[in-house]
């Protein structure tokens, strides 16, 4: 009964629109005195503390280096200052706490969760400070993550959904850094130098690039003190700069031969940033569409009325230049076609005659109804907390989420999907069967 | 709807730390047989409201395997007050999320929802426990989805094949043999009144669980359930027939050559007591489940774990590890290990290490330090579980629903604590042994 899995604290950065929201946590911000941005929630009830802190330092900063920043957050674990791999591990065990290291395309990171009391706090915050400052690179872990990170690279192409998502994103971004997969790719990880993750690592992983996110049982005095202890140990640096922007969506077609039962069907374009004035008609109308599980109509007409999935589901991934709009299904690679044409027709109607009746009312219920859902524990506010700071949005985002839900007409819905989803720039990604292939066996 | 593998679940929530009962814990008895436990959460007006039935996969028998899950899916397609789809579209007409999920020991639904909705809860739960229509056109279209849900799981997924035929391979005679999902064969041939007869058999007042955590006042809980579950006649529930696994008296392995798998995979599994066993008296020590856990956190619970310092770190003979063991399962489970061997090491190599770790227990015992840090973690989760409103729901509804009770997550700690260095190793000598381990080599072949 002893979790094993709970002691994995997961760094799960990557944030959909159709998971965004949130009721009415107070954030306080401030800047520590070398820079960083610090956002703040005090939640008294449970003794415990949650740190995240998010620098500019994902896999859309790699450059020339695929997969640098994926290794060079795995590898903060692997030995801090004069402690190596198996030291830093023993004593954070002995804490309590637990820590978690990541990164996806925008951000890389770290998330602390520890009890509150001084003496637990103490212990696994300097090592957490150590950590994301004074990381040892060793030459041993190093070649050992690259070794564990090749061999997640063969485990990812066993997978049809890993393949296509991979392709979607390479398809929809040429050139440009969001193009290219997080983990790196094979020749990219074995070119990897300490040189490449020592710069990397110089050059993000400092004040002025950071957001922390703190959330739990202390006052703004302790929490001022813990980011400060935080912020101190890292260079000032300078913020990183604004990536390139995204250019316009250029449709295609991709089919990929691949010996799964299933074929993974991915159709999509370049979508939107975050903070951008089309993010709550979107939201809404994409809830209505395929977010909201179970009841969405993407749901309705590929698995309740025909029974042609498992999983359906669409999605707006706003990131800090547009990410992606996705609506995916796994099916049988026998009937694919057949999905593939219910899932088209169903976006295909959606956007050309807008939302059918009463359904933009339902979503916008169902948001503003289940907003208190979204920020009911400490680590969804974390999480939110975090989120509002790496990519400016305003401090009162959760107060305000529900009246903007709410203020979203099926007009506006219509208007915003014509002008940001236009149907000849979809692009359309199958990982399984090949189109022109027998559907058999 | 979704599917949980066999052990996915029981991670203990604990707040607790003496061995009283936690106060903000309140159970009833209703005179149907119907048992309600309430958990008062108030740090914000939201609640969760789980109903579970003591049915799963372990209950099933050869030709309708994965008929408790199949089930699961039909209870959202219409009672005879409601057409399908209203229940789904009521709960998110109220901001509510849901679903259900199914393992080999229990079903469950739940809705999360405003605290306000605890009384619609009830409404819909108790209309779906008696009244639910298996119609046969929206069986048809559902059972594909299922095959679908197969697909998506295990069929594509060599690894996930791996664990399949390795307990399948272990288990001779218990029910733990059986897929949770079932097999595709039983899924494809399995009928509408399959179903109708399972859901007679199991669904019931008397067989149901109702765990309501959140923003709540007890009693008015405790007066809504027997409002809407009250009136609910029982039914007869006869106990699944007993299937003990017969003894097992040597090593059993099973290969898979798969053309998908790009990286081979090694399972291992021995067979190991369950504290549920220790409570019906079946000759299980009671401490020995909890060495066990012991013994699992010691062996790969976190980064500083033997496992992951001598074969990931030190020989790195492995990629990845992990080991466990589902003690808070209802009948025998395996004590598990999953590893992906380093690039250029082979599964016999990766098998012998992990093997010479179990071995050497003997020679490295427990350290007073590595046992001070597991129990520091245990008293730290319970103050961490306490952020999830759902598993701490989970947990109540999982211990009642195996027959432990809520109580044993507040003596968790306690019996943790309690557990030393040669009951550790006393455990290990035990279990881990030849005689009692199931070996899945998966190997990744060239596609002629």
């Amino acid at each position: 009964m002893i979790s094993v899995v709970s002691r994995v604290l997961w760094v799960c950065l990557s944030v959909m629109v159709s998971s965004a929201a949130c009721a009415g946590p107070r954030i306080e911000h401030w800047q520590t005195a070398n820079g960083a941005r610090v956002y703040f929630v005090a939640a008294p009830e449970i003794p415990m503390i949650d740190v995240r802190v998010v620098f500019a330092a994902g896999s859309a900063r790699d450059g020339a280096h695929a997969g640098v920043a994926n290794l060079a957050s795995g590898l903060l674990s692997e030995g801090a200052g004069e402690l190596d791999a198996d030291a830093f591990n023993d004593k954070l065990s002995a804490s309590g706490a637990i820590i978690g290291f990541g990164a996806e395309r925008d951000m890389g990171g770290a998330n602390l969760r520890m009890l509150a009391d001084d003496k637990s706090a103490q212990s696994a915050l300097e090592l957490f400070v150590l950590a994301l400052s004074k990381p040892r690179f060793d030459a041993a872990a190093i070649e050992r993550d690259k070794a564990q990170t090749l061999v997640g690279l063969k485990h990812k192409a066993q997978s049809a959904g890993a393949v296509a998502e991979d392709l979607f994103y390479a398809s929809l971004y040429p050139g440009h850094p969001y193009g290219a997969p997080p983990d790196g790719t094979a020749s990219s990880v074995s070119a990897l130098t300490r040189d490449d993750i020592q710069a990397f690592h110089r050059q993000y992983y400092v004040a002025r690039n950071a957001v922390i996110a703190l959330v739990g049982a202390i006052d703004r005095a302790r929490a001022t003190a813990i980011a400060e202890q935080i912020s101190q140990a890292l260079p000032q640096g300078e913020r990183a700069p604004s990536l390139p922007p995204v250019a316009a969506a250029q449709a295609q077609d991709k089919h990929v031969d691949f010996p799964s039962i299933q074929s993974h069907v991915m159709l999509g374009e370049p979508g939107i940033k975050r903070g951008d004035p089309d993010y709550f008609p979107l939201l809404v109308g994409n809830h209505a569409l395929g977010g909201n599980a179970l009841v969405s109509i993407l749901f309705n007409e590929v698995r309740n009325k025909r029974g042609l999935s498992y999983s359906v589901s669409s999605a707006f991934v706003a990131m800090a230049e547009a990410g992606p709009f996705i609506a995916e299904l796994q099916t049988d690679r026998k009937q694919q076609d057949q999905a593939l044409a219910v899932l088209r027709d169903t976006l295909g109607d959606f956007i050309e005659h807008g939302p059918p009746p009463g359904s933009i009312e339902a979503a916008r219920q169902n948001l503003v109804d289940g907003f208190p859902l979204r920020v009911a524990s400490n680590q969804q506010i974390a999480e939110y907390a975090a989120m509002i700071g790496f990519y400016d949005l305003p401090l009162d985002y959760l107060e305000t989420f529900t009246t903007h839900v709410a203020a979203v007409t099926p007009a506006a819905v219509k208007d915003a999907f014509a002008r940001r989803v236009p149907l000849a720039g979809l692009t359309t990604v199958v990982v399984g069967r090949k189109a022109n292939d027998e559907p058999a066996p | 709807m979704r599917c949980l593998p066999l052990g996915a679940m029981l991670c203990c929530a604990l707040f607790c730390l003496s061995a009283e009962a936690d106060p903000r814990t309140h159970e009833f008895m209703l005179d149907n047989g119907l048992k309600l436990v309430v958990q008062e959460d108030h740090r914000a007006h939201v609640a969760v409201v789980q109903v579970w039935y003591r049915v799963g996969s372990s209950y099933e028998h050869d030709g309708v395997t994965g008929v408790s899950h199949a089930l699961e899916h039909m209870m959202f397609k219409g009672t005879k007050r409601l057409g399908p789809g209203k229940f789904s579209a009521t709960v998110a007409a109220h901001g509510g999320r849901q679903n259900a999920f199914t393992t080999a020991d229990y079903t469950a639904y739940y809705e999360e929802w405003s605290a306000d909705n605890v009384e619609l809860s009830f409404d819909l739960e108790a209309d779906r426990m008696r009244n639910l229509i298996i119609d046969d056109a929206e069986f048809k279209k559902e059972i594909n989805v299922v095959l679908e849900e197969r697909r998506m799981r295990t069929d594509d997924s060599p690894q996930s094949l791996a664990v399949e035929a390795n307990e399948a391979v272990a288990y001779l005679t218990s029910p733990y043999r059986y897929p949770v999902i079932g097999w595709e064969a039983d899924i494809k041939n399995m009928t509408a009144a399959d179903l109708r007869a399972w859901y007679q058999r199991w669904y019931g007042p008397n067989n149901a669980i109702v765990v309501v955590v959140g923003d709540v006042a007890p009693d008015a809980v405790h007066a809504l359930a027997k409002k809407y579950f009250g009136p609910l006649a029982k039914s007869d529930i006869a106990p699944p027939k007993p299937r003990p696994e017969i003894p097992q008296t040597g090593t059993k392995r099973v290969t898979l050559n798969s053309s998908k798998a790009h990286v081979p995979y090694l399972v291992m599994g021995y067979k190991a007591p369950v504290l549920a066993q220790a409570v019906r008296g079946e000759g299980v020590a009671e401490w020995e489940p909890y060495a066990l856990d012991v013994l699992a956190a010691m062996l790969t619970g976190d980064d500083s774990a033997r496992l992951k310092r001598n074969l990931v770190r030190g020989s790195e003979v492995a990629s990845s590890v992990s080991a466990g063991i589902e003690s808070g399962a209802r009948l025998p489970t395996l004590f598990f290990f999953n590893a992906v061997p380093a690039e250029g090491v082979t599964l016999e190599k990766l098998e012998q290490a992990i093997v010479a770790e179990v071995n050497g227990l003997a020679s490295h015992p427990p350290t007073a330090a590595e046992l001070e840090r597991i129990k520091t973690q245990v008293v730290a989760d319970t103050v961490f579980q306490r952020d999830s409103q759902s598993h701490e729901a989970m947990t109540i509804g999982a211990l009642e629903a195996v027959g432990l009770g809520w109580k044993y997550r507040d003596t968790y700690v306690d019996r943790i604590k309690a557990v030393n260095a040669e009951q550790v190793l006393a455990v290990a000598k035990k279990y881990l042994v030849p005689q009692g381990l199931t070996v899945a080599y998966l190997l990744p072949e060239q596609a002629p």
